[in-house]
């Protein structure tokens, strides 16, 4: 079964003002030298995908220079490899397919002519805000075996650990597997299962569907591609049992961020065997931990320079933690400068943020204090 | 097709490395890693493309595997070229039958053809085993200027340790009048630095020459060198000044590791100027546990620190499990040392593990030298390696 793959790389960027103002969702660093979409394209890539569409929306250039021509995710190819999709948008055209679209069902409807060009059996479907760690390639041999149009995988979340919004969508399945029923989150609390936002459709049969969804003017992926469907088609469920984690706002980062630093977590996302995450490559030295440096507890990247203490946090490569400076609880990202005597206590520090020798600054698990791109304090 | 290029580089990896032992069980010294996430072929390479030239022969010979590997296309220093770029060059089958590479001018000699396709007005030859930042292009323009038919970087070194190297004894415009290898006596303190500039037409000459003759030993050297210099040709010595280091012995390959330490680290590797490119393995943040001790290191990513390190360098995917202690020591990668073992005063290659409560070396202040396991060696729980003793499962093909 071959199969080529489809992100939504714009999906719910709303959802975090703060971080996506001039990137995108996709583009959101995550967990020390990540972005988010490196574990959708990973996931892809180790279920040996090697065409894979990106629809980007706008404020697309982060995500252009993080993918490049693909070549980190072993997806710079003559044949395949890694195509960006940005938005079409008819000159003169009023119709549906000519506006910037606003769903996932648009935004497919936008990249028809991908769709078109793919002689793949499968398209693997995934928003960029999953982070997880999927073995696509069994999803689709069950899928295969079972003759199912589509199947999604799904996932069951704790809602003490991650919050769900009305975005998360719940299916309801028989003892088969077989999808009956859906329903949109509300605010029930405890293990609920929910779909991963992840989906394998067999090609001809998405085509068909998105084309009958475009000829109605339906707008809503779930709503009017799923649901309307469930009861003609074979729609199964997959259940992903390892780890989940979806961001939602700048808190939900924040707790996501945090879980990583829990050994079990960590090992379950990263550690897979034969299921590597990968990202772009960035060529950092070593870290480096002066005599003085006292680090417990942390997730560090390459590049870093570390004189002082450390707790608890997540460092990004290249940044630096001056004499005296005490960082606990934190998320530092790429090129963060501290000077020395420096305080930081639930801070989330953006790209090259720089803040200077004995300034104190303080949030909290549930309102991390956020300091934005390139500002110096 | 093929697109002139004034300058190819010549890499000469086809050394044993023998003083290094162990360590090159199964791997050619210039792949052998050095601060943990490069490898000492790395310097030259990456040299080669801060300093512009993009169009490198890499002459192997020894236990190429994991070279050839690493090298690949090129793409980690941008070599992937569709004109020039890297090129491993093994010694091959000729219609005149087949040679081992017999030294480091036959090497060259063999393989005058790869040269000749660039149309190059110079060859820059160079060896897989210093670690040093340096920009050739200012070498080039040295020899270019001057109109020598060879010139040959030199560091100053104390007179002390002079005689540990080749030294050319120069004029005061730094045209060379002698060269001693290793003088008991030594009149200079201008030590080659084993990097050659030659005009192509010189070095052609004289190897054709050195090929023709019985007696040669084809080593640039020991034979090529006295050649020229005996010949009259124009000879220069290119002064360096900075870093630079032989990473020959298991000695000075540790010490070399440590530079990469402390404060201010005699070895920087983060300089804009001159980056270091290597290929990098895929692995996630280093992680550092709740109980860990982390002083004076430096560490890679995939790293997983629950014990205590001071004073050490360790390379990718490197476990240090909970009450263990690695001191003074060079951990090349994929290894872990599990719950109270000791590691001091050593160098551990690739894929070694520790067993709990095994001791390796002693305190550096106590050791006679350094202790060696080589790659993939599994040392026993409460064993005990000496120090300075050296641990080999004897891989590789001998």
């Amino acid at each position: 079964m071959t199969a080529a793959g489809i992100i939504f790389s714009n999906i719910h960027d709303a959802t975090i003002p703060e971080l996506t103002s001039r990137r995108t969702m996709a583009s959101i660093p995550f967990g020390g030298r990540y972005r988010l979409i490196d574990f959708a394209l990973s996931n892809m890539v180790n279920s040996g995908i090697s065409k894979v569409g990106v629809i980007t929306h706008y404020n697309y250039q982060s995500l252009l220079d993080h993918i490049g021509n693909g070549k980190d995710w072993d997806l710079a190819r003559r044949t395949g490899g890694i195509k960006i999709l940005p938005p079409f948008i008819a000159a003169y055209d009023n119709a549906a397919a000519g506006r910037l679209y606003s769903t996932r069902l648009e935004a497919l409807m936008g990249v028809m002519s991908f769709i078109d060009r793919c002689t793949e059996d499968v398209l693997v479907l995934s928003d960029c805000d999953v982070i997880c760690n999927v073995d696509i390639k069994a999803v689709m041999k069950l899928h295969e075996q079972r003759g199912a149009d589509f199947t999604l995988i799904t996932t069951t979340v704790n809602t003490a650990v991650q919050s769900l919004d009305s975005h998360a969508q719940m299916p309801v399945a028989d003892e088969t597997g077989r999808v009956i029923d859906m329903a949109e989150y509300g605010n029930e609390q405890g293990e609920i299962k929910v779909c991963a936002d992840i989906w394998v459709a067999n090609r001809t049969y998405l085509k068909r569907v998105v084309s009958e969804a475009m000829a109605h003017g339906y707008k809503s992926f779930y709503r009017d591609v799923i649901m309307r469907n469930l009861a003609r088609d074979k729609f199964y469920a997959h259940e992903y049992d390892g780890f989940f984690a979806r961001i939602n706002s700048l808190e939900s980062y924040f707790r996501c961020s945090m879980r990583l630093l829990d050994p079990k977590n960590r090992v379950n996302l990263f550690y897979r065997k034969s299921q590597p995450i990968f990202t772009k490559i960035r060529n950092s030295v070593p870290t480096r931990y002066t005599n003085d440096a006292k680090v417990t507890g942390s997730m560090i990247a390459d590049g870093c320079v570390i004189e002082g203490t450390v707790e608890n946090s997540i460092l990004f490569r290249g940044v630096k933690v001056g004499k005296g400076t005490v960082v606990k609880n934190s998320i530092l990202m790429q090129d963060t400068v501290t000077g020395d005597n420096v305080r930081l206590s639930s801070v989330i520090t953006d790209k090259n943020v720089t803040i200077r020798d004995g300034r104190e600054l303080c949030g909290c698990e549930s309102m991390p204090f956020y300091i934005g791109k390139g500002v110096m304090v | 097709m093929f697109k002139k290029k004034e300058c190819v580089a010549m890499l000469l990896a086809g050394g044993q490395g023998s003083r290094l032992y162990a360590l090159t069980d199964k791997t050619a010294k210039p792949a052998v890693t050095f601060g943990g996430k490069y490898r000492i072929i790395d310097f030259p390479l990456s040299n080669c493309v801060n300093s512009g030239l993009d169009t490198v022969g890499v002459l192997t010979q020894y236990q190429p595997l994991v070279l050839n590997e690493y090298i690949g296309t090129g793409l980690p220093w941008d070599l992937d070229r569709n004109y020039g770029g890297v090129k491993i060059l093994p010694p091959y089958q000729g219609k005149g039958g087949a040679d081992w590479y017999s030294g480091t001018a036959n090497a060259i000699y063999q393989n005058m053809q790869f040269i000749e396709r660039y149309d190059a007005d110079y060859v820059l030859i160079l060896s897989g085993d210093h670690i040093y930042h340096m920009d050739y292009a200012k070498m080039i323009d040295y020899h270019k200027k001057t109109g020598a038919a060879c010139t040959i970087a030199v560091l100053d070194v104390p007179l002390s340790e002079a005689s540990r190297f080749g030294i050319m004894s120069t004029h005061e415009d730094g045209r060379i009048y002698k060269f001693t290898e290793k003088p008991k006596n030594p009149d200079s303190t201008k030590a080659s630095m084993g990097i050659y500039v030659f005009t192509k037409e010189k070095l052609f000459d004289y190897l054709i020459a050195d090929a023709k003759d019985e007696n040669s030993s084809n080593d640039f050297g020991k034979n090529v060198i006295p050649a020229m210099l005996g010949a009259g040709e124009k000879m220069m010595a290119y002064s360096f000044e900075g870093y630079w280091k032989d990473v020959g012995t298991i000695d000075s390959l540790w010490e070399a590791n440590m530079d990469l330490l402390g404060e201010n680290p005699v070895l920087k590797l983060n300089d804009g100027s001159h980056r270091v490119l290597s290929r990098h393995e895929n692995a996630p943040p280093q992680y550092i546990g709740p109980a860990a001790v982390v002083e004076n290191v430096s560490i890679t990513e995939g790293c997983e620190i629950l014990g205590t390190v001071r004073n050490s360098v360790l390379g990718e995917n490197v476990r240090i499990m909970e009450g263990a202690v690695v001191e003074d020591a060079v951990l090349m990668g994929d290894s872990i040392v599990y719950e109270g073992a000791r590691v001091s005063f050593a160098i551990v290659d690739r894929d070694v593990k520790i067993g709990k409560g095994a001791v390796v070396g002693k305190k550096r202040s106590e050791a006679k030298g350094v202790a060696v396991i080589g790659e993939g060696v599994s040392i026993e729980e409460n064993a005990v390696v000496a120090d300075g003793e050296i641990v080999s499962d004897k891989g590789g093909l001998v």
